[in-house]
């Protein structure tokens, strides 16, 4: 398929993903299912993370301010800045476009090389409303995974300059409060839902159109990494110049 | 009664289905044979809704599918059942789960009901004691037999098997041919099954096509098969020297 029939199958494909809905008392299961798999099971690894880059972003910072007329809080805000307006809405996501993408397209890919889609359609199951639409259900979640790493993160950064002696806990907190702006955790959750639609659409795509078997399988999941992160990081752009400029 | 009339399809230039026509009743077992890229497969997804034709008539006891609306499609599928290949189990549900899995799409049943209804097809398919296994613990036969249940479990009009017996030792096979057999007499369906083995053309083909670069090439019972003097069947079906010996006993012995 050339790029532009991609991008139509895709939006058609999010198109059937809301029409011949699945019965409510299988799609419940199937929810709490994606649930479990794409947020519960990744907040480990995002919590892990957040908390040491946070940390890193404030070595990086404390380390980065000489001028001895640089006030000491500004150690705290800008990893505050920088972990809520970037690191955890968009670096946390291409980390999840690697783990949540890739299970998701491996699975839906593997349904379809074994003839498991095949049987739902034969069966009038509207195949892509049953496989996607819970994910995308299960990943409007997503911003509670984010405000955990952004908790982390800033945490992560208190325990690296207190730990690390380059700032006292009082500068950190007075730098975390300094100048906040409630529209940029607003900015940073709109564009977590974007990405959010993103992570549970683009690699079932990839998942549900493959052809082949179990090395395109893997094919495919590498290629459904590389859109993912490409969307993501353009519509990150896209965002930020509609929001903050 | 499926009718089917003048059917084509073609995938790019490559015309694969070349205006087959034929009908399928009701309680027989139907087998579709021919070699490998004859066309059997496109022929029975086709049948299934799974390809669109390019041209051409199917009949679902009366009701053209290709006249029919999302729903009346939907409901249609409901009638139908399928035995895949590979069995296309659900890899992450249960035996029980599997089989379960139409009735809570497409029933009301509360949950003792369906369990009532998947014991009996379990029982039906001789795996009365499967139930918490999971398909990658079962044997290729068992799966089959799983599949079978799935497919029988919503008592379907129509019952479609893409080569039941492949992958299977000639002892299971033939178990799996005859509970397909017997399960369409005792349910009344319309089966039609794609198969290579030839051992299954002669046991349960009750009717037989055979295609042959997308057209069919010839057309009746397993008895038929015997007598037929259409060479490319005779090369298809009579390949292996055991068939070959047995064909000129069966000749010898008619005379």
């Amino acid at each position: 398929m050339t790029y532009l029939e991609n991008i139509g199958a895709y939006f058609l494909m999010v198109i059937e993903m809301f029409r011949k809905p699945t019965k409510w008392a299988v799609m419940k299961t199937l929810i709490l299912k994606d649930i479990d798999d794409l947020i519960i099971g990744s907040i480990g690894i995002v919590a892990f993370i957040s908390f040491f880059v946070g940390g890193v972003v404030t070595i990086q910072t404390a380390l980065n301010i000489t001028n001895p007329l640089i006030p000491q809080y500004l150690v705290g805000f800008a990893t505050r800045q920088s972990v809520i307006l970037e690191f955890a809405p968009t670096f946390i996501s291409i980390i999840m476009a690697g783990k949540v993408g890739s299970f998701i397209t491996s699975s839906i890919g593997s349904m379809r090389v074994t003839e498991q889609i095949d049987a739902l359609e034969v069966m009038g199951i509207n195949a892509i409303n049953y496989l996607v639409f819970p994910k995308f259900i299960a990943l409007m979640l997503y911003p509670f995974v984010i405000s955990i790493a952004m908790f982390l993160g800033i945490l992560g950064g208190l325990a690296a300059c207190v730990y690390g002696g380059f700032t006292s806990m009082d500068d950190y907190i007075i730098g975390i409060q300094t100048d906040f702006i409630p529209f940029h955790i607003i900015y940073a959750f709109a564009k977590t839902v974007v990405f959010a639609f993103v992570l549970a659409t683009v690699p079932s795509f990839y998942g549900y159109f493959m052809k082949g078997g179990a090395l395109e399988v893997g094919k495919a999941s590498t290629t459904s990494f590389v859109w993912t992160s490409v969307i993501i990081i353009l519509l990150n752009y896209i965002l930020t110049q509609l929001l903050l400029s | 009664m499926i009718v089917v009339e003048n059917l084509e399809k073609s995938f790019g230039d490559v015309k694969i289905l070349k205006g087959i026509s034929t009908s399928f009743e009701k309680g027989k077992t139907n087998l579709i044979i021919g070699q490998s890229g004859s066309g059997k497969t496109v022929f029975l997804k086709c049948l299934l809704g799974l390809f669109t034709p390019d041209s051409g008539i199917i009949s679902y006891d009366g009701k053209i599918y290709s006249e029919l609306s999302d729903n009346e499609k939907r409901d249609l599928r409901a009638d139908m059942g399928m035995v895949f290949q590979g069995g296309a189990l659900f890899d992450s549900m249960t035996i029980e789960e599997n089989v379960m899995f139409p009735l809570r799409m497409f029933t009301k049943q509360n949950k003792s009901e369906m369990q009532d209804r998947v014991n009996v097809v379990l029982k039906r398919v001789n795996l009365p004691d499967a139930h918490k296994k999971m398909p990658s613990e079962a044997s290729g036969g068992m799966q089959k037999r799983v599949a079978i249940a799935r497919a029988i479990v919503n008592n379907p009009k129509y019952l479609f098997c893409d080569e039941p017996n492949s992958g299977l030792d000639p002892k299971t096979a033939i178990v799996v041919d005859n509970l397909i057999q017997e399960i369409t007499q005792e349910y009344g369906m319309i089966t039609m099954i794609n198969s290579h083995d030839m051992n299954s053309v002669m046991e349960i083909g009750e009717k037989i096509i055979f295609l042959r670069n997308g057209i069919k090439e010839w057309e009746g019972t397993s008895d038929d098969v015997f007598k037929t003097d259409n060479e490319a069947l005779t090369d298809f079906v009579y390949s292996s020297n055991l068939f070959k010996k047995v064909r000129a006993a069966q000749l010898k012995e008619n005379k």
